[in-house]
């Protein structure tokens, strides 16, 4: 039998205002297992915990029961305050007599009534309660990367700068990601890559960092502290260690036609190639698709121009299995697919452009060396039209584009126009929008100087239609201000195609059982106080694999998820919560139910021996609940139909009982 | 009536036991009266030949039995499954009741079982012989030598009637040809349920369940209820009970394997076959399987190993529980 003391707290006047304290701390004397009660102004306070202490002492209490706030207020306070007293911690129950009695009722009488009702639950439940220990499971002083973009470079410095290995997968050749592609970035106007590249080359030189490029994960196994990763090097025909980098077999290779990824297709790469003159690892990578020597065996003219002998065509894809402690997703993004707005063309016209390829045309290492030709006929464009929210903010119902804001746009697309104004102001510039969105340090002042001082022309209404006739793309569009239709001859448009999360992000959600939201955007452990952390332990989110983001808020992101790592690789052991699922394995049936609703991937089986009343052993198939993995949300036990899985802390007997005091 | 023979099936069976594929052979074997068929392992072909029963009571579902008939067999054991029973079958495989190594299916066709309370209801009791013959039953009775014949349309058992599935969806090999999953009208007696009043409701389950005598013959025959240790027989699940000893537990009973059930009842019916006091319990699981398709889309436990049942999986298009009782009261 327990003996478990009551205190109730009045909070000043926030809880003693509407429910009679003193009779809550009466009523709940008679309780079964009630050996003390009292009532106390503030029981948070070092007096009132000096009376839950004292108590505890004097009356041999084995339970505690407050009656206060929340226990997400609380709760902590009040485990301590018991650990200090001598107790365990987790014979503590918290009944939430503020936020759900005095908060929410106006009259004393059912207010009282309610905590009474409350307050008995409470000791009905810690009447079942046993003390709970957490366990604890050691430490791999190392973090994985996934994603070499800016934000996973961030992250990959901040984690290597605090001492800890990292590891980055990057799918790409080169690591750089989309800020590589970049010209200028807002609200500065500095060059992408003179900012950028300095990173890469840290990356590249720092002792701490290894890169994996041309990589991808295969496989996460483990948990918080200990995962087991597959990495898989895919080959690239090319020894990355022996490569200079020096582009002779690059210049020799006949395949000359093969269209440009980094340059998003606007002009041509070789078979054998470096996807930019800053790469890292500045290592050629032979395309597989495109290479007439791996597709038929006849060429061989690289090998032959390699000085150095990097050249290997037998290589072969090679898998890495590498532990780590933790696992920072950064995934980045793509700009979406035009390919359902047919009302813009894209698909009909070459001077139809997304506003990633507008870098790429204005980019000085971009296919017009950042000369502002139109792709069709390489001539200067007069009249430019940038029609911003292709595919954002679009209706839940429509067949195409997203409907949240792609956050980068309205910015970008005032640094495109601005740059046009500035280098070539014989340029009329249009920019279509639905609102503009500029919050953010020295944002709006930047747009404004692109209408106030460089004379962008924008007007509020959206492009309905753009048709290419001859050398022109008709532009047809509404100005909402002036409410009125506008036709205007534009020779280039500029789409701003939303962003979408990359198409890896949803398998590796799977892999890692991180959520996701509708969008394959990760979803963060909470929205406003854990921004950084998936809900999975462990797992760690930077940049817009998250939601879309501009590089400021990435980066700022980025060093947040590193901060987050390094708390969690610094600690040499980490403690569980000990409220986590358990099964009795004497009743379990190895049915699998509970595996396949845990969120967190935290239940296997194993084939346990068993030995039987007369004496033979049998062999059965029970689930194991991993204590590292398991967040005690307790989907298992209501799925397990004998009953056998139960959350500690929670059992179901503790919460039938906490029912039955209600009801009675 | 059946169209496959049994000398066919013992043929198959003592070829196979004889050529090593399997090391033993569940079937049927011959229990006190005619019409009383009981499941019982073989291990010789002579056994085989002399005592295997095939006719219009083989109607017992055999997949239960492979979880423990399965546990200490050095090779596999011959089983025959009747397309409802393949879908028992996969749903304990899906649950991983037992090895599907250690078991060999012969699939064969079914053209329906008899329900013996019907014959009887109709001949009355002291039956000596039952047989089948043309398009019915040839009953002789204790009381009258000369046969009564009764048509199969009379004296097949509900679930026969409303067969769901000719098909089978699990065997290792097929006597006879593959059938097809029937649109059968099985759920119309619970739209009659649904129809009525709650009182109506009440007082219906009420007749019934305070027929119940806790037999637990229900439970023991479920092939979804193969739980290490039954909530029924374990003291601190808070549900144990022995025996009915007022008419709200038997209806807790009931209810509470109902749910236990739910998402994994495969409509096999064995719970109303073997009920002594003729309760119609498969009307509860049908309730459920009725809902189940309605609210998630139509769902048949058991049709693949591995599926995932809709009340242990989560989608975003999920029916929100507020959302059931709005189209309760839009009905």
């Amino acid at each position: 039998m327990q003996r478990i003391g009551v205190f109730v707290c009045w909070c000043g006047t926030n809880i003693a205002g509407t429910v009679d304290v003193a009779a809550v701390s009466e009523a709940l004397k008679s309780e079964p297992g009630v050996v003390f009660s009292t009532n106390y102004q503030y029981m948070c306070s070092q007096a009132g915990q000096d009376i839950i202490k004292d108590a505890v002492k004097e009356h041999n209490l084995t339970g505690i029961v407050v009656c206060s706030c929340s226990p997400r207020m609380h709760e902590a306070t009040f485990r301590k305050t018991a650990a200090a007293a001598g107790l365990n911690p987790y014979m503590v129950e918290i009944a939430n007599i503020r936020e759900q009695c005095s908060w929410v009722h106006k009259d004393m009488l059912t207010g009282t009534e309610k905590a009474i009702i409350l307050g008995k639950a409470a000791v009905a439940k810690v009447n079942l309660n046993t003390p709970l220990t957490p366990g604890e499971s050691p430490v791999t002083k190392r973090a994985l990367v996934i994603g070499g973009g800016i934000a996973g470079i961030q992250t990959a410095l901040d984690i290597a700068d605090a001492g800890f290995p990292v590891d980055i997968v990057e799918k790409n050749p080169t690591i750089g990601g989309k800020m590589a592609q970049l010209d200028k970035t807002f609200p500065t106007l500095d060059c992408a890559a003179c900012i950028l590249t300095p990173k890469m080359v840290d990356v590249a030189q720092h002792e701490n960092i290894r890169i994996f490029s041309y990589s991808e994960v295969e496989e996460i196994g483990g948990f918080v502290g200990n995962f087991d990763v597959k990495i898989k090097k895919k080959a690239r025909f090319v020894k990355e260690d022996i490569c200079t980098g020096c582009g002779a077999c690059v210049e020799k290779c006949p395949m000359k036609k093969i269209p440009n990824e980094f340059n998003l297709g606007m002009d041509n790469r070789r078979a054998v190639y470096i996807p930019f003159a800053q790469a890292v690892p500045k290592v050629a990578t032979i395309d597989p698709s495109a290479c007439n020597m791996l597709k038929s065996g006849k060429c061989g003219i690289c090998s032959k121009v390699c000085t150095a002998g990097a050249i290997d065509y037998k290589q072969k894809d090679e898998l890495i299995e590498e532990k780590y402690g933790a696992i920072v997703v950064a995934t980045g993004f793509n700009p979406i697919s035009m390919d359902k707005f047919d009302e813009f063309a894209y698909n009909q016209s070459r001077d139809v452009i997304t506003s990633l390829e507008f870098e790429r045309l204005t980019n000085a290492a971009g296919p017009t060396q950042g000369k502002l030709l139109r792709p069709s006929d390489l001539e200067h464009p007069h009249t430019i039209v940038f029609v911003q929210c292709v595919g954002s903010r679009c209706d839940a119902c429509a067949e195409k584009g997203k409907e949240y804001c792609s956050k980068i746009c309205c910015m970008y697309t005032a640094k495109h126009a601005m740059l046009v104004r500035d280098k070539y102001p014989d340029t009329e510039v249009y920019v279509f929008y639905i609102d503009v969105r500029t919050p953010g340090k020295n944002f709006d002042e930047f747009y404004r100087r692109a209408v106030e001082e460089y004379g962008v022309r924008y007007i509020k209404g959206m492009v309905g239609k753009i048709t290419p006739e001859g050398d022109k793309l008709k532009v047809q569009a509404s100005d909402l201000l002036a409410d009125k239709q506008l036709h205007i001859d534009a020779d280039l448009v500029v789409l701003a195609a939303a962003i979408e999360p990359d198409k890896t992000a949803r398998p590796l959600a799977t892999m890692l059982t991180a959520s996701m939201d509708t969008n394959d955007f990760f979803t963060e452990a909470h929205p406003k106080l854990r921004p950084v952390e998936s809900p999975t332990a462990g797992v760690f989110l930077s940049g817009t694999c998250q939601g879309p983001k501009d590089i400021p808020e990435t980066v700022s992101q980025a060093s947040a998820a590193a901060a987050k790592v390094i708390g969690l690789l610094v600690k040499d052991k980490l403690t569980g919560n000990p409220c986590i699922a358990s099964p009795n394995e004497l009743m379990c049936n190895g049915c699998s139910s509970c595996e396949r609703v845990c969120p967190y991937g935290a239940i296997t089986y194993i084939d346990k021996e068993f030995p039987q009343p007369d004496r033979t052993v049998a062999v059965r198939r029970v689930a194991q609940v991993n204590p590292a993995v398991c967040q005690g949300c307790g989907a298992c036990t209501v799925a397990c139909m004998s009953g056998a899985m139960d959350l500690r802390g929670f059992m179901s007997s503790q919460i039938i009982a906490e029912v039955d005091a209600i009801c009675k | 009536m059946q169209k496959i023979t049994r000398d066919q099936i013992v043929s198959k069976a003592v070829s196979l036991l004889q050529d090593g594929t399997v090391s033993a052979v569940l079937g049927w074997r011959q229990g006190e009266f005619c019409y009383d068929v009981t499941p019982s392992v073989f291990n010789t072909a002579e056994d085989i030949e002399a005592n295997f029963v095939w006719n219009d009571f083989c109607g017992a579902n055999f997949s239960k039995y492979l979880v423990s008939k399965t546990k200490n067999i050095d090779g596999k054991l011959l089983v025959f499954l009747k397309p409802c029973d393949t879908y028992s079958f996969n749903q304990l495989l899906t649950e991983h009741r037992f090895n599907r190594e250690s078991v060999y299916v012969v699939g064969i066709p079914c053209e329906g079982m008899v329900d013996i309370s019907k014959v009887k209801a109709v001949s009355g009791e002291g039956i000596v012989c039952a047989e089948s013959k043309g398009a019915g039953l040839s009953v002789t009775t204790i009381y009258d030598e000369n046969p009564k014949e009764i048509p199969y349309a009379e004296v097949l058992s509900e679930r026969c009637l409303n067969c769901k599935s000719k098909k089978h969806v699990a065997y290792d090999e097929l006597l006879g040809d593959e059938g097809e999953v029937i649109d059968s009208a099985r759920f119309d007696e619970v739209e009659k349920l649904e129809s009525m009043t709650s009182e109506e409701r009440f007082a219906f389950w009420q007749g019934e369940l305070s027929r119940c005598i806790r037999c637990n013959a229900c439970r023991d025959v479920c092939p979804a209820c193969t739980c290490e240790k039954c909530v029924f027989d374990n003291p601190n699940s808070g549900a144990e009970s022995k025996a009915p000893t007022n008419s709200f537990e038997e209806q807790m009973f009931h209810v509470i394997r109902a749910f236990h059930v739910a998402g994994r009842c495969t409509d096999c019916g064995e719970c109303s076959r073997v009920c002594p006091q003729n309760i119609p319990l498969h009307l509860l699981n049908r309730k459920f399987i009725k809902d189940i398709n309605s609210f998630y889309g139509d769902y048949q436990a058991g049709a693949e190993v591995g599926m995932r049942a809709p009340l242990v999986d989560y989608d975003l298009g999920d029916l929100e529980a507020c959302d059931v009782f709005e189209r309760r009261d839009s009905e």
